[in-house]
């Protein structure tokens, strides 16, 4: 079985429209979303959600006022400040509280609760183009890694079940903890980046990132008409790492366009932006056909 | 006055709506980048750096003579960043949240504090404007605790001097953006009127509404889509403060690193009406008491 993930260290580049372009070319797939803080990749692909289940990680403190004597220890060793003392006495902020305990171990009257939190839902859903596997997170809650972890366990095991043998995973902007969670195991990272200043710079920590966690990469230029300059320059630092450039696409409004009918570009009537999609794809099969 | 600029969808030109209010703002200003994942301010400020820290998180190191291994230390641990095995006590430093729990905890006072580098924390200028960022470290997966380290420190630029701040803050909804905007004044929420655009936008509205902060949308590449932000935002009562219009010309602009603001005078009208928006509206959601002092 094969994965490939598809990221961007800068947001806005293009990856989620060209991950559903590549859901409907592939064969024989499970297609996951794994941003799960916020998703996009339903909103093409229309998926009717078959199961549901609840998310829970972590905890959250609660102090119960009727126990608490006001001593103020648990502020004093909070290192996020996360308990104030206010008119009603010590109150525990949810959105500063990072269930570390600390709070729960030193109370002297054990007056701090300590409850597991509902952080969101994942769904294995079926689309036109297979099944796909997502969630959403509470929104303003802690960005998981671990649901990033459960989702491409349960696309994993989808494919295994279905005889399905590729996984194709849209990934989140960035280089942090879900990133690093959605490159674990996986077999190959297509990054796309756009000709910008900070298409280029982000490119090039997302590329170190993989190469830190020794993740094979390859690159797409979105948008490459819009500064042919700054494409010279991610085609040098390419060059110069290794990594191949799979593709130079054009800015096309078409991508807006089929988003707004919930479609990928790949079910418009072909153009010049569509039918280089489906040439990347090929290289991208080719790529994963080579990794050993 | 602390402005955030916040957008949930990553790509819809936060970096872009700073660095332009940046450029037409009156009076002393930090501009402040906490997107520190992938930080691009500085990309088109071109700030003079003139100093930089290390960013640390406390890890517990391990003295092997002190310990007894009764194992407090691994039971209170939420995180999985120290255990106990027999004879051996293993520390996973990366899975660490610098709680400071293990080290008040043992009874042997057998674990001290060691330092894990989460990255940096820059500051400069930038022609008039005062200038501050993070940037993590590569391979480094948490990033609020950089954050509240590079928001301690804007603290101390404010307090040395009165300066207003703009803070770029990480795209999405979840912890390293709520975290970005906890202390601000008020909230932009920068958007594009597309599906994607749209969907996020509900979210970030949801993520940032319970803070009870002043929030305002700006609407870029305002024509590329369709109605529905329009739509949410007066049901919502969400003042749109500011339309960018999609224009190949200002992607153009954008793709060689200009700041949008000074790329046209009609422009350049945008952001200073913005600007002034935003801090009339300050001023109208300023609590009473001090409006009056």
């Amino acid at each position: 079985m094969r994965e490939i993930v598809i990221i961007s260290g800068k947001g806005g580049t293009g990856k989620t429209s060209l991950t559903g372009a590549f859901a409907h070319l592939a064969a024989n797939k499970v297609i996951c979303d794994l941003d799960v803080d916020v998703p996009d990749l339903h909103l093409l692909l229309r998926p009717t959600r078959e199961r549901t289940e609840e998310f829970h990680s972590g905890y959250e403190a609660q102090i119960d006022g009727a126990r608490c004597n006001s001593c103020g220890v648990c502020a004093s060793l909070c290192r996020f400040g996360a308990i104030r003392e206010g008119e009603q006495g010590f109150l525990v902020d949810p959105i500063r509280c990072e269930g570390c305990k600390v709070c729960v171990a030193f109370c002297p009257v054990e007056a701090v609760r300590f409850e597991l939190k509902h952080c969101g839902q994942w769904y294995v859903s079926s689309t036109r183009f297979g099944p796909l596997v997502h969630a959403q997170l509470i929104p303003g809650a802690e960005n998981s890694g671990r649901l990033v972890m459960v989702l491409k366990q349960q696309a994993r095991e989808l494919a295994k079940a279905n005889g399905l043998d590729l996984v194709v995973c849209d990934g989140a902007p960035g280089i942090g903890c879900p990133v690093i969670s959605s490159l674990s195991g996986t077999d190959l990272a297509v990054a796309v980046t756009e000709p910008t200043p900070s298409g280029r710079h982000d490119l090039e920590r997302v590329a170190e990132l993989c190469r830190h966690f020794q993740v094979a990469f390859a690159v797409i230029i979105n948008k490459h008409d819009l500064n042919l300059d700054e494409v010279a320059r991610i085609e040098t630092f390419c060059r110069e790492r290794s990594y191949q450039v799979l593709a130079r696409l054009p800015h096309d409004p078409i991508v807006t366009q089929a988003m707004i009918q919930g479609l990928v570009v790949t079910e418009l009537p072909e153009t010049e932006f569509s039918r280089e999609l489906r040439q990347t794809w090929a290289r991208i099969e080719d790529l994963l056909n080579g990794i050993k | 006055m602390i402005v955030s600029v916040a957008s949930g969808k990553g790509g819809t030109g936060k970096t872009t709506v700073t660095a332009s209010l940046a450029a037409v703002w009156d009076g002393p200003l930090v501009a402040v980048d906490l997107d520190v994942e992938e930080p691009n301010l500085h990309l088109f400020l071109h700030p003079c750096l003139e100093g930089s820290e290390m960013g640390h998180l406390e890890v517990p190191v391990v003295d092997n003579s002190r310990c007894t291994f009764c194992g407090a230390c691994s039971e209170l641990c939420q995180f999985k960043a120290i255990s106990v095995m027999g004879k051996l006590v293993l520390t996973f430093p990366e899975m660490c949240h610098g709680c400071g729990g293990c080290i008040a905890l043992c009874p042997e006072k057998a674990l001290s504090p060691g330092m894990r580098e989460l990255g940096e924390i820059c500051w400069g200028r930038a022609g008039q404007v005062e200038f501050l960022m993070g940037r993590l470290r590569i391979g480094e997966a948490m990033s609020p605790p950089l954050i509240r380290q590079v928001k301690a420190k804007l603290n101390e630029m404010i307090a040395a001097s009165t300066h207003d701040s703009i803070i770029d803050a990480p795209p999405g909804v979840s912890c390293p953006a709520v975290n970005a905007v906890l202390e601000s004044d008020v909230i932009l929420l920068v958007t594009e009127p597309t599906p994607f655009g749209f969907y996020d936008f509900q979210l970030a509205w949801e993520a940032f509404s319970p803070l009870g902060k002043p929030m305002g949308a700006v609407i870029n590449r305002a024509g590329i889509g369709n109605d529905d932000i329009y739509r949410f935002c007066r049901d919502k009562g969400l003042p749109i403060l500011a339309e960018i219009p999609y224009d190949r010309a200002i992607a153009e602009a954008y793709a060689r690193g200009r700041v949008i603001a000074e790329v046209s005078p009609e422009l350049k009208e945008t952001f200073v009406a913005l600007r002034d928006k935003i801090c009339d509206w300050a001023e109208r959601c300023r609590p009473r008491e001090v409006a009056h002092a």
